[in-house]
């Protein structure tokens, strides 16, 4: 419980609205301060104004009636109750008249309105004993008599009292309502990180299906659990896809490995010399293949890695293309099949020579391998193509034949590896070739597309495959 | 008509026993440094099966000091080492005078580690797995004890002549007609003469590209050549070695 507790206190949703508070209480005690300080300046003025209206009176009084009228006015007023200050004095400042007892020395010596509040204490009060502060307009008349009016602070001073009161009341309030809307909030962001962290378990126990929970709110909460439901989806598909290699790799080396098995067990029980070694050159024949399959497998990971990436530099791509046409010609016509190049020339990318060699390399392997087994059609000469060209801010360099080619639904397949259109596997090679093409590709920061090179003829229509590299920026 | 020759210790040896520059030329003494035991001792067996003297060293500390204490033809050094690494031991080799040629064993094998092993001074890179015949090829061919000398204008073998100045080839004093490509492919051949010579090897020096060719194209450009060179000869000179590459040489 207490440990909770703590736990709650560490939260940011508590520590956020401990410091919201503070600043509320700042804000609010500046906003009482000033408001206090205007008010008694209002008061202050009324205050004045309303004396001042008095001596008017008084001076009015005076003049009308002389000394009677207006002793006679002041003992009125003085009667009445919450009156202000009344003192007559005389021109050396002997209290002749008034309501108040004494004043602080020298007030009335000088004309006018008091600088600072001054001391006073009242005359004949019971219930104020003590001395009071006021404020007063001291007037001469022309006899020399000194008349002051004045009035007691005591009212604003116990307004500011008042206000500070109800400001201290309202801190209070809203201090206790703090800490249970912390206790509310804590609480409550708290459980739903405890839920979190409750399917992050799930998930790290290797669950991959598992989402965080969302809830309807929308909140930074809810977000949050979006992005990573949308990373643990993203996650899982690797993870699927991930897989599914590995199963294709395992089948794929699975058949080799068992072939390999049974050669070498003929071979242990063969006798004859010369069938023993044919066996055990299988033998070396298929372990050749395997080693060439990783080798494969290897180089793609590698390549997608972009770890190669450190080794690039410019490639002439017409003179790339012209080699490897060179290098298949009598490969291409020993299957009886023509070679014909149509390239531009002085095409130059930045790149590795010896990956794009290779991926030439491995769609002329295809093309030689696959327009070989086309169906024969009587007058129809099979035939490869190598072409170069520049369009549209990119380069083309394709290869095509006028084989069985690739239906178009299969054409997204054909890269993944290990997939072979062939099901029997009836043509060597490891399924990897056009996978390890799409990886430079997409090293070069290009793209493969695949399509016909007859659509017109059902029966043949060819594939055409064609690496696709952005120009260089100059 | 195509020769096949088995290539195998027994072959060597009698070849060599027949050549005379071998009888001068005391056998081929190699060092191979590599941890992986198993590995060293499957290869030490089959080089001295070749007629090759073969030191081992399992760690990069180790075969830093037998390299520079004693003089090997050929260094085998494998790129991964304990206690020193591959491409240390071979600039440290460098900077302490030792000029023997050296073959580089790598695992991770692949073009930039290529690139980066040759700068560190090794002279021929292979990536690991290979097939053994590859780097007797190879170590072989590094150590040049057969083949013509570099600075050799024309080479020979047999009746057969390759001028490299005026890249004429000549055939019992007949002209033989040959592509750029073919004129090349046989100057490397002639070059080894009576050294197996690789497909890998000959699309590295013919070609300039540095992988496994998988199919037949190194062999039907060396099947066009031997047609040229052989179609109206009666002795054949370059012959098929199996499940390891090409050997052009005058059999006597």
């Amino acid at each position: 419980m207490l440990a909770r507790a703590r736990l709650m206190f560490r939260s940011t949703a508590v520590r956020l609205s401990a410091l919201y508070i503070l600043l509320f209480a700042l804000c609010a005690a500046f906003l009482v301060f000033y408001v206090t300080a205007m008010s008694e300046r209002l008061l202050a003025q009324q205050t004045r104004q309303s004396l001042q209206e008095e001596v008017s009176d008084i001076q009015r009084a005076y003049e009308r009636g002389g000394i009677n009228l207006l002793l006679r006015m002041m003992e009125r007023r003085a009667r009445q109750p919450g009156a202000n200050l009344y003192v007559i004095a005389g021109p050396n400042g002997e209290m002749l008249a008034g309501n108040v007892a004494s004043v602080q020395p020298g007030v009335l010596d000088d004309q006018g309105w008091t600088d600072i509040p001054f001391t006073y204490e009242p005359y004949a009060e019971v219930d104020r004993p003590g001395r009071h502060l006021a404020t007063a307009n001291v007037t001469r008349l022309d006899n020399g008599l000194r008349v002051m009016v004045g009035r007691d602070l005591g009212d604003p001073s116990r307004f500011r009292g008042i206000v500070r009161r109800a400001l201290m009341v309202a801190l209070t309030i809203m201090g206790v309502g703090a800490l249970v809307i912390w206790f509310g909030i804590g609480r409550n962001a708290l459980k739903r990180i405890d839920r979190m962290s409750a399917a992050s378990q799930k998930i790290m126990a290797g669950d991959l299906s598992q989402r965080l929970p969302v809830g309807k709110s929308g909140d930074e909460f809810d977000r949050l659990s979006d992005s990573l439901n949308a990373m643990l989806g993203r996650i899982e598909k690797l993870n699927e896809g991930l897989r599914q290699v590995s199963d294709n790799i395992a089948h794929d080396l699975k058949t080799p490995l068992t072939r390999l098995r049974n050669k070498a067990a003929d071979a242990l029980d063969e006798d004859r010399e010369e069938v023993r070694r044919v066996a055990l050159e299988g033998i070396i024949g298929e372990s050749d293949q395997l080693i060439r399959t990783f080798n494969a497998l290897l180089m793609i990971s590698r390549v997608e890695a972009g770890s190669i990436a450190a080794e690039m530099s410019e490639v002439d791509l017409s003179a790339i293309s012209a080699d490897s046409a060179e290098l298949y010609e009598p490969a291409a016509e020993e299957a009886g099949l023509a070679l014909t190049t149509d390239l531009e020339s002085d095409l130059v990318v930045n790149g590795n020579r010896e990956l794009i060699g290779q991926a030439i390399f491995n769609l002329l392997d295809n093309a030689i391998k696959y327009a070989v087994g086309a169906p024969g059609e009587a007058g129809r000469e099979a035939k490869i193509g190598v072409h170069l060209v520049k369009r549209d801010g990119t380069f083309r360099l394709s290869v095509c034949d006028n084989g069985p080619g690739v239906p178009a639904d299969k054409r997204g397949e054909v890269t993944k590896r290990f997939f072979r259109l062939d099901e029997s596997r009836s043509k060597p090679g490891t399924g990897l070739g056009l996978s390890l093409v799409e990886a430079v590709m997409e090293l070069h920061g290009g793209s493969l597309e695949l399509s016909a090179t007859h659509e017109d003829n059902p029966e043949a229509p060819g594939l055409t495959v064609t690496m696709v590299f952005p120009e260089p920026k100059p | 008509m195509e020769t096949s020759v088995h290539y195998s210790a027994a072959t060597a040896n009698s070849d060599s026993a027949k050549n005379a520059a071998d009888a001068i030329v005391p056998h081929m003494k190699i060092l191979v440094i590599e941890d992986d035991l198993e590995a060293a001792a499957y290869m030490t067996k089959a080089f001295r099966e070749a007629g090759i003297v073969v030191d081992h060293a399992s760690d990069g500390e180790s075969g830093l000091f037998m390299g520079t204490e004693n003089a090997y033809d050929v260094m085998v050094i494998d790129r991964m080492l304990p206690r020193r690494d591959g491409l240390s031991v071979i600039s440290e080799l460098r900077k302490r005078g030792v000029n023997a040629p050296v073959l580089i064993l790598s695992a991770l094998g692949q073009v930039d580690d290529r690139v980066t092993g040759l700068r560190a001074g090794g002279d021929d890179y292979l990536p690991k797995p290979y097939a053994f015949s590859e780097l007797l090829a190879r170590v072989e061919v590094l150590g040049r004890r057969k083949g013509a000398p570099e600075q050799d204008m024309i080479y020979r073998v047999g009746d057969l002549e390759l001028d490299r100045l005026s890249h004429e080839v000549k055939r019992a004093g007949k002209d033989v007609l040959l592509q750029p490509r073919e004129f090349r492919l046989l100057e490397y051949l002639m070059k080894n003469a009576g050294q197996v010579v690789t497909r890998t090897m000959l699309l590295e020096n013919v070609w300039d590209y540095h992988f496994d060719p998988q199919t037949n194209v190194i062999d039907v450009h060396v099947s066009r050549l031997r047609s040229k060179i052989e179609k109206d000869f009666d002795k054949p000179l370059l012959k098929t070695i199996r499940g390891a590459g090409y050997m052009i040489k005058d059999e006597g």
